[in-house]
């Protein structure tokens, strides 16, 4: 593999534990616009324990990760009182808060940004979130998971079925804020530099979107958004060298690859959230795709065992 | 040099006349959360199209009133095609769908702004530049005062026609109850467009007005207005047109007063702080008696 394909599956590996982030609450009806605020709050703990404290950075993610997971179960009290549009700003405000907040903090280099001391490469950040995936898809194999699908759907009728939905709602919000946190911190010790001003608004927007365009239905879901939205960006990357292979003299406004490659994908989206608003992973689709694999496999073992007979 | 009162009174001018332009945006924001529940998030770049189409007219030679005309337009075109492709499309599903359309709108046009015209901060050539009044000893600007006098007259237009015209008596059944205002036989399909005409128009106003102002545009110049805003609904109270703007115009004060007594650090936490709280305690806005999602609008 050369650095560069590493470095993607880096990013895409990160990107997936994020995702889950936005995924449990969505699951349970809720949507969180602050998962940002959660992974600036998640990188800075683990960075400013792993610096100071002299602790390896395996355990000091999950510190930070603790972290974003207690401010999250502190506030879900209040701000769980809200609902729909009116909670998603509240995520919002929240967000926009930690990260302004942590840009007055002189201690982590307020504007200047924070060096962070160790590294993690794919070997260790690849089974972290192998790890994520198999504690959410077991979370949504038990009433847990059934529970939350209950309460998006109908929060009221499950509240009358005997769903403690208020507590579920704060679990959800709580271990999403968890794993946003988590991947706050693989983040700052993959690329040793964090600034407050990359957890913006936009970075908790994309998440959003790597969950919607993923599908909310699935456990699948957050892995194909986040894998779409990790590749697909760099698939238009040399557009302008491959427009230039058609054309002798590229266009000025054909060399702004990168702006290009950005516009595609918005448009994209707009047109895919025309055609399939669910999402591309439903329930239906996971086991439409089980169903292929299986069928895949048994014409492999099928050619092979009637190969084997006389 | 101008005395302490006076600098006072001179920073508080200064605040609304910021705060018209949030007031602006806030009333966009207002009319699609009020009228169909939508937060739409293609706004910020509405108003970034003002704002920019304004400076390349204005490059190109037209006159003002021609260039202000044609950004209003390609606004409001803007924000109708964000109704055709993206909330028509998805009436009755969920309902965070078309503001993940609405999210992909301001990422495509951000984006295809920086195509064309570069991501660098451009100058606009505003007329207006050095054109003010002075009264009682406080500087005034004159597009300034046209935009809060614009403001408060779009805003009573608009009461008008939600209160005047059979248009409106839709717009506010829609509000109340979109399933039996389309049993009772409201024209859905022909009413929701109107209410992005108006939220784009108010946008794309909004950036006009930045624009001829304080005369620095960019292909990211939305975000940050529409972010206040977004804080200037929410205090007025979401679906009050008149909350809208007086929120508008409280932000744009506090945050003059507060950049000049505290530093602009602490200003965003000050803001997003008081939205927080006004979000779990009053979730109905400072203004808005009434109990939740009733009397909206």
């Amino acid at each position: 593999m050369t650095s560069y394909q590493t470095g993607l599956l880096v990013i895409l590996s990160i990107n997936i534990v994020i995702a889950y982030g936005a995924y449990l609450p969505i699951a349970a009806g809720q949507m969180n616009l602050g998962i940002a605020g959660f992974m600036a709050l998640g990188a800075y703990a683990s960075a400013y324990v792993a610096n100071n404290a002299g602790l390896p950075p395996i355990v000091t993610i999950f510190i930070g990760a603790g972290f974003a997971g207690l401010l999250a179960l502190i506030v879900a009290v209040p701000i769980l009182r809200t609902r729909g549009i009116y909670l998603a700003l509240a995520t919002f405000a929240l967000g926009q808060i930690v990260a302004a907040a942590i840009l007055n903090v002189e201690l982590v280099g307020a504007a200047e940004g924070y060096s962070v001391l160790d590294h993690f490469g794919l070997a260790t950040i690849a089974p972290i979130t192998i790890a994520t995936i198999a504690v959410v898809a077991y979370l949504n194999r038990t009433r847990f998971g059934l529970n939350l699908t209950a309460i998006s759907q109908d929060e009221l009728l499950a509240n009358l079925f005997g769903v403690r939905t208020r507590r579920l709602q704060i679990a959800a919000f709580t271990l999403g804020a968890f794993f946003a946190g988590l991947g706050g911190a693989l983040h700052a010790h993959y690329y040793n530099y964090i600034r407050p001003q990359d957890f913006n608004i936009l970075l908790s927007i994309y998440i959003i979107l790597f969950v919607l365009l993923g599908g909310t239905r699935s456990v699948l879901g957050p892995i194909v958004g986040a894998a779409i939205f990790t590749f697909l960006p760099e698939i238009f990357r040399d557009l302008d060298k491959k427009f230039s292979a058609f054309f002798d003299q590229v266009p000025d406004w054909l060399g702004q690859a990168s702006a290009w490659r950005f516009a595609i994908f918005a448009a994209l989206i707009i047109v895919f959230m025309m055609l399939r608003p669910q999402g591309i992973m439903t329930r239906g689709a996971t086991r439409a795709a089980a169903r292929w694999v299986a069928w895949c496999v048994r014409r492999l073992g099928f050619a092979r065992s009637s190969g084997a007979r006389p | 040099m101008k005395s302490e009162p006076m600098l006072l009174a001179q920073q508080f001018v200064n605040g609304l006349m910021l705060g018209s332009i949030y007031a602006l945006v806030a009333v966009a924001f207002t009319l699609t959360i009020g009228v169909l529940n939508f937060l739409n998030f293609s706004i910020p770049g509405i108003f970034m199209l003002g704002g920019m189409f304004t400076w390349i007219f204005l490059k190109s030679g037209l006159p003002l009133g021609l260039v202000v005309l044609l950004a209003l337009v390609i606004g409001a075109a803007a924000s109708l095609l964000v109704e055709r492709s993206s909330y028509r499309q998805m009436m009755g599903s969920d309902h965070f769908i078309p503001l993940v359309s609405s999210m992909g709108f301001l990422i495509l046009y951000e984006n295809l702004v920086l195509i064309f015209w570069g991501s660098d901060i451009q100058v606009v050539n505003s007329p207006f530049r050095d054109v003010s009044v002075t009264v009682f000893g406080l500087i005034i600007s004159i597009p300034q005062l046209a935009g809060l006098a614009l403001a408060v007259t779009m805003a009573y237009v608009l009461t008008r026609i939600l209160y005047g015209t059979s248009t409106g008596r839709g717009l506010r059944a829609i509000a109340e109850n979109p399933d039996s205002a389309i049993m009772l036989g409201v024209h859905v399909f022909r009413i929701v467009p109107v209410v992005f005409l108006f939220s784009g128009l108010f946008t794309a106003l909004a950036g006009v007005i930045f624009a001829l102002n304080y005369t620095q545009v960019h292909p990211f110049m939305g975000e940050e207005v529409a972010l206040k805003g977004i804080s200037a609904m929410v205090i007025g109270g979401m679906g009050s047109v008149w909350g809208a703007i007086v929120g508008g115009l409280l932000i744009g004060v506090a945050e003059i007063l507060s950049i000049s007594s505290f530093g602009s650090d602490f200003v965003d936490i000050a803001v997003y702080g008081l939205l927080l709280v006004i979000l779990v305690i009053r979730p109905e806005g400072l203004f808005g008696g009434s109990a939740l999602g009733r009397e909206r609008l």
